[in-house]
């Protein structure tokens, strides 16, 4: 039995025609992020069984696994808030908000909420410095603009809504 | 008022499908493009002056000249939208909103290299923006525009997004190409550059997203038409995307050879520094440039009014100058604390260091921590000088420019804004004061 499901083997096999033959090892990273869409983080057998689909080793999986910031290879909550904490958007506020956010949420960054609802990520610059402080939910990578501490008092309501 | 080619249809309702683009002249670069051979199309390019908008300027059809066309390997076009350069935030916004300007480029710059397949690396954060190029692109392929003999030409091509994982360092020319192959995004030693030996050791052109867009214009128009607009060598107009302390961030076309102050200045672009604050200082292309104070970036060492051109921008050198870089225009009122900005920058560029070179993987942490210690209250007078040693020490020694990206900030703040490091080290409590009680929030 796999993990992955059969939809998502059969999309990252769709993927790998996007690459020349013998260069499916190509289709790794997006592979990666549907496993992840798919699982919530990459659990080790998840890894394993895209090593498999793309006909590489599993040590091959690791190591981009854990070079890039998106992937979560240890478990996360439902949703993932990355926020901004580079210049620009501390230009504009970033930094109170992000303390602001610990004491809302009651975890440090980096941390998950009891309930396992939320962890509260800081990420570098998401390229929307103009309509800082910025933030992204995962598992969609939905961007959120212009943060305030009301917006973000809504957006949790709102999380805590859509998870039940 | 000032040219616009990108942008010129930004407020069309309806302009990001394909529809209301070709009612708008969209796609019409194809016919021109494929009535010419490659090299025409090259050639060009070649006579716009159009210069890569990445960062680097280095000119375009000359790049694409040094394809190596001998050998009967395949050939690729490569998009670069890996766009995480602190501070810019124009290639989102034209692939947001005009998705099929850049889908049009790579077509014709496709063609004019004599690539069959094409990829658009677009960081994988932005996920959204994806969505919206792969629906895009898919309607390309439906209009005929993609595929097997595009209207008729014999030329084929097809086209494919690829998402990144989250790496400051992919938007290196082969750190992408690496991650593009499935492998950590670690630089490659060059030479040999992507035009003999790119993807899967093939020849290669990795162009940024602005860059690609620009072509259907200059081969509708025509290169010298392109070369007639901008200023010198700095031809053609320029996404700016701007941010920080000013009344209206955002992105910007304009001809190149504007002032800078009026880009500051004026109610048609930044529209001046909020709540009657003064300028403080600017860094005028990402985070990776020098930083100027407020007199050097309205005018140079020699009193001239700064342009913002590749050449007034670098008036001066690393003295007195600095670079325009990818156009990411950041801009410091009088409240903002250049040592503690420049502590979130040297954070940043650690924690994006690939790790592969010692001088960089090293010294972007030393110059992290000793930049924490001078922003807690707790440096020493000969940490301002080991800050500018390590920087010293990183540049020019490693595999890519990530090391120079992490030193010339530190440089160039030291070099201009010396007394204020030294007044928060001999007096912490004046000026970090107000900043600690938000430290923990920031280790991680
Ligand atoms: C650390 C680093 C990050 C870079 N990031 C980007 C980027 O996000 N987008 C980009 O187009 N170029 C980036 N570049 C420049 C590319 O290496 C390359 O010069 C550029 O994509 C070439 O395209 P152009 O000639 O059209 O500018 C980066 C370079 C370095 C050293
Ligand atoms: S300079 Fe830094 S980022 Fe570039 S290859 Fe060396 S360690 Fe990696
Ligand atoms: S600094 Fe936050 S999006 Fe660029």
């Amino acid at each position: 039995m796999t993990i992955l499901s059969s939809n998502t083997i059969q999309e990252i096999n769709n993927i790998k025609s996007r690459y020349p033959e013998g260069r499916e090892k190509s289709a790794l990273i997006p592979a990666l992020h549907l496993a992840q869409a798919e699982q919530g983080w990459l659990p080790v057998q998840a890894m394993n069984e895209v090593a498999e689909l793309l006909k590489i080793q599993p040590i091959e999986v690791y190591e981009v696994a854990t070079f890039y910031t998106m992937f979560h290879i240890k478990k996360v909550g439902k949703y993932v808030i990355e926020v901004c904490r580079t210049g620009p958007c501390c230009n504009v506020g970033a930094e109170e908000l992000i303390q602001y956010m610990e004491e809302k949420l009651k975890i440090k960054v980096g941390e998950t909420t009891e309930d396992g609802l939320i962890t509260l990520k800081t990420v570098e610059c998401l390229a929307a410095c103009g309509t800082g402080p910025v933030l992204q939910i995962g598992p969609d990578y939905i961007y959120q603009e212009q943060i305030t501490k009301e917006k973000f008092d809504q957006l949790v309501e709102d999380l805590k809504i859509k998870g039940r | 008022m000032s040219k616009k080619i990108l942008l010129q249809h930004i407020n069309v309702p309806g302009i990001n499908t394909l529809e209301t683009y070709v009612s708008h002249g969209g796609y019409q670069s194809l016919k021109k493009a494929f009535s010419m051979t490659p090299d025409e199309v090259t050639e060009e390019v070649k006579k716009s002056g159009l210069r890569g908008r990445g960062g680097a300027g280095f000119p375009t059809g000359m790049k694409w000249s040094f394809l190596d066309k001998k050998t009967d390997k395949p050939r690729y076009l490569v998009c670069n939208a890996d766009e995480s350069e602190p501070g810019t935030f124009k290639d989102r916004y034209l692939m947001q909103n005009i998705p099929h300007a850049l889908i049009e480029g790579m077509i014709v710059s496709s063609y004019a290299l004599g690539a069959k397949t094409s990829y658009i690396y677009v960081r994988g954060e932005m996920m959204h923006v994806i969505r919206i190029l792969e629906a895009a692109i898919k309607d390309a392929y439906r209009a005929g525009y993609l595929g097997n003999n595009i209207l008729g030409s014999n030329y084929s091509l097809d086209l494919f997004v690829h998402p990144g994982g989250g790496a400051y360092i992919c938007g290196e020319e082969t750190a992408l190409l690496e991650s593009l192959e499935g492998n950590r995004g670690n630089p490659r030693n060059k030479p040999p550059f992507p035009a003999v030996w790119g993807l899967y050791g093939c020849p290669t052109v990795v162009n940024n997203v602005e860059t690609i867009s620009d072509v259907p214009w200059i081969i509708n128009n025509g290169g010298d038409a392109y070369a007639s607009i901008g200023i010198g060598k700095s031809t053609g107009t320029k996404l700016i995307s701007a941010c920080g302390n000013i009344n209206r961030p955002g992105v910007y076309e304009i001809e190149l050879g504007l002032s800078v102050e009026e880009f500051i200045y004026s109610d048609q672009y930044c529209g001046g520094i909020p709540n009657g604050k003064k300028l403080k200082a600017v860094v005028a292309g990402g985070s990776s440039v020098p930083i100027l104070p407020a007199d050097l970036i309205l005018k140079t060492a020699n009193g001239d009014p700064r342009l913002m051109s590749y050449e007034s921008l670098s008036d001066g050198g690393f003295v007195s100058g600095t670079m325009l870089g990818s156009g990411g225009f950041i801009v410091y009122d009088e409240d903002q604390c250049i040592v503690r900005n420049l502590w979130n920058f040297s954070r940043f560029y650690h924690h994006e260091s690939c790790g592969q070179c010692s001088p960089c993987r090293e010294g972007t942490g030393w110059m992290e921590k000793v930049l924490h210690r001078i922003e807690n209250g707790h440096g020493k007078m000969s940490d301002i000088d080991l800050l500018v040693d390590v920087a010293k020490k990183i540049e020019g020694k490693t595999i890519c420019p990530l090391g120079e990206a992490a030193a010339w900030p530190v440089a160039s703040a030291i070099r201009h804004f010396r007394a204020e490091f030294e007044e928060h080290i001999k007096n912490p409590d004046s000026c970090c004061k107000k900043h600690l009680h938000s430290e923990h929030a920031l280790i991680h």
